[in-house]
């Protein structure tokens, strides 16, 4: 097997005195999909940031394919090119229609002509059923209609790795399956993908590895089966115990 | 729903990983040439303006009518004095412009039929004292206030001084704090409703707070500004700073005490500026922080 798309050894990160990521170490192969879980505030959020460079991490590297993304000397925005990620809300330019938030990055940064962006756009809205709405500006649109429009606008630029951070963590319940669905197709197509999420079930389904993080640590990582169903670590039952209580 | 984790705690025998102190010894080196840089890039431009300022043919001129050293150190103390008094009144002028400011912020944005006659008066307030030239403003009143024998009204100029320049700001800060409270998010007025705070307790409690902090850059902009236009009294006459220059400037044939006045004016505003600064980037961080997660 060759080198894995995503590689992160050691990953630390602090902020002021509080620690964060202790060390992280966390393979993402080509065409996987890889699901964080973890406690509130266990540091999900953070080590995504770190890996699209919004963070500088205080010691330990991330590579992505050849490229060392922690090194100082590179260009982080040319690396995050290479990069998609959706956050949890607030994706969308609100002053610009679902078109121009898809064809920004693609036109301003990769140079593409208007009309071959627009078009490749309006296929990638038919695909994640939003072709209606390129027009509409994203306060016309629902909840997991705007993230699948944020998700359309991350994979415009056709990033080797899309990091997605609780995209349906906002949603009401019935408008969790529409995003999740998209995140099952983009797998079908052999997308990488990295994600944090609270969706238990939808882990199970779609991810090729589950990681638990806590303490600053992936305490455990398997596949779904296994961290899911059958947790060998007390801390993980422990938190599996919590959440699916709770759902 | 308890779904916290504690951080884990500090770990006292890290050690930095050598790839971790390269990446730092590389980041510092790159500061340090990022500093030398535009300390050379600072000093050029000084030099250059430094330069062609005495080389011009006026310099000599210049020279011994702008930068008098003696006529400086002789001069500064009567300024700084005067200066106190532009201290003063912009004191006093913040603190009733802010007040009158709100209120006629509050009146704006209010919808309540009954208030219509104030709003009308609180919209020509505005339209009228805002179109009007501060220095004029000035003018109308330190001489036309105390024309009309009104009694009761103030004669003493500095008050007159103090009166024009609050009319005038208080036009401007009361739009930009309207500004302000309209951009405080609907949603945050209908949360504290539902907390069943009432109307005056909403706007004290959630809405003023975020819309002082959505406005404060402009807002000290504008005191920056009003500090600078306390000289604008001059004019009535009383003894501050830039009156204190001009008659010792008249007295001495040399323009040295405004240059000793003007520095006066810049040592203020200066960490007001940075003041300012500080505030907008803590702002910039929280908004930063709310949209990263
Ligand atoms: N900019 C910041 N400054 C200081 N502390 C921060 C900052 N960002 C995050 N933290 C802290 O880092 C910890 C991890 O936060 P993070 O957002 O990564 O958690 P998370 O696992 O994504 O949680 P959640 O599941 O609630 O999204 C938290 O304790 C948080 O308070
Ligand atoms: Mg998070």
């Amino acid at each position: 097997m060759s080198e894995p798309l995503l590689r992160i050894r050691g990953v630390r990160k602090q902020y002021g005195s509080r620690l964060v990521l202790r060390s992280i170490d966390l393979d993402v192969a080509e065409h996987q999909v890889v699901c964080l879980i973890g406690g509130s505030g266990s540091g999900k959020s953070t080590l995504l940031r770190c890996v699209d460079l919004l963070e500088v991490v205080d010691d330990g590297t991330v590579h992505l394919g050849e490229s060392e993304l922690t090194d100082p000397r590179l260009d982080a925005n040319l690396a995050r090119r290479r990069i998609g990620i959706v956050f949890q809300a607030y994706n969308l330019f609100p002053h610009l229609s679902v078109l121009d938030n898809i064809t920004l990055a693609p036109r301003r940064v990769h140079g593409v002509p208007r009309r071959q962006a627009e078009a490749s756009a309006l296929e990638l809205l038919d695909r994640l059923g939003l072709a209606d709405k390129a027009q509409d500006h994203p306060d016309r649109l629902s909840g997991g209609q705007q993230q699948r429009a944020a998700i359309a606008r991350a994979l415009a630029t056709e990033p080797d790795l899309l990091l997605f951070d609780e995209i349906t963590s906002a949603l009401d319940p019935e408008l969790v399956g529409e995003v999740l669905d998209v995140v099952a197709d983009l797998k079908q197509r052999g997308l990488t993908i990295l994600m944090a999420t609270h969706e238990m079930g939808f882990a199970r389904q779609v991810a090729d590895q589950v990681c638990f993080l806590e303490d600053g640590v992936i305490l455990e990582q398997g596949t779904a089966e296994q961290v899911l169903t059958a947790p060998r670590q007390q801390a993980t039952q422990r938190f599996l115990s919590r959440v699916l209580d709770h759902s | 729903m308890d779904f916290t984790t504690q951080a884990a705690p500090p770990d006292e025998d890290y050690r930095p990983s050598a790839r971790e102190r390269e990446r730092e010894r590389f980041r510092r080196s790159r500061r340090r040439r990022n500093t030398w840089i535009a300390a050379l890039c600072t000093l050029f431009c000084l030099l250059a303006l430094g330069a062609a300022a005495v080389a011009s043919p006026g310099w000599e001129r210049v020279h011994s009518l702008f930068l008098n050293g003696a006529e400086f150190r002789s001069t500064l103390p009567e300024i700084l004095r005067g200066f106190w008094l532009n201290v003063q009144m912009f004191l006093i002028a913040e603190v009733l412009i802010l007040g009158l400011g709100l209120l006629i912020a509050l009146v704006r944005v209010t919808r309540a039929p009954g208030l219509q006659p104030l709003r009308l008066a609180a919209t020509v307030y505005v339209d009228v004292f805002r179109g009007v030239p501060t220095l004029l403003l000035v003018f109308l009143i330190g001489f036309g206030l105390p024309a009309l024998r009104l009694q009761g009204t103030p004669t003493q100029p500095w008050v007159l001084g103090v009166i024009a320049l609050v009319l005038s700001y208080a036009a401007y800060v009361g739009e930009v704090l309207r500004a302000g409270l309209n951009s405080v998010h609907p949603a945050q007025r209908n949360a504290a409703r539902a907390l069943g705070l009432n109307e005056r307790q909403t706007l004290r409690h959630v809405v003023l707070p975020q819309a002082v902090r959505n406005v404060l850059p402009p807002l000290l902009n504008d005191f920056i500004a009003l500090q600078k236009d306390t000289a604008l009294v001059a004019v009535l006459g009383p003894l501050e700073a830039l009156r204190a220059a001009q008659i010792k400037a008249d007295y001495d044939f040399n323009y040295t005490p405004y240059l000793g006045a003007a520095l006066l004016f810049i040592a203020v505003t200066i960490p007001l500026t940075r003041f300012a600064d500080r505030l907008q980037r803590r702002a910039a961080q929280r908004t930063w922080a709310e949209a990263g997660r």
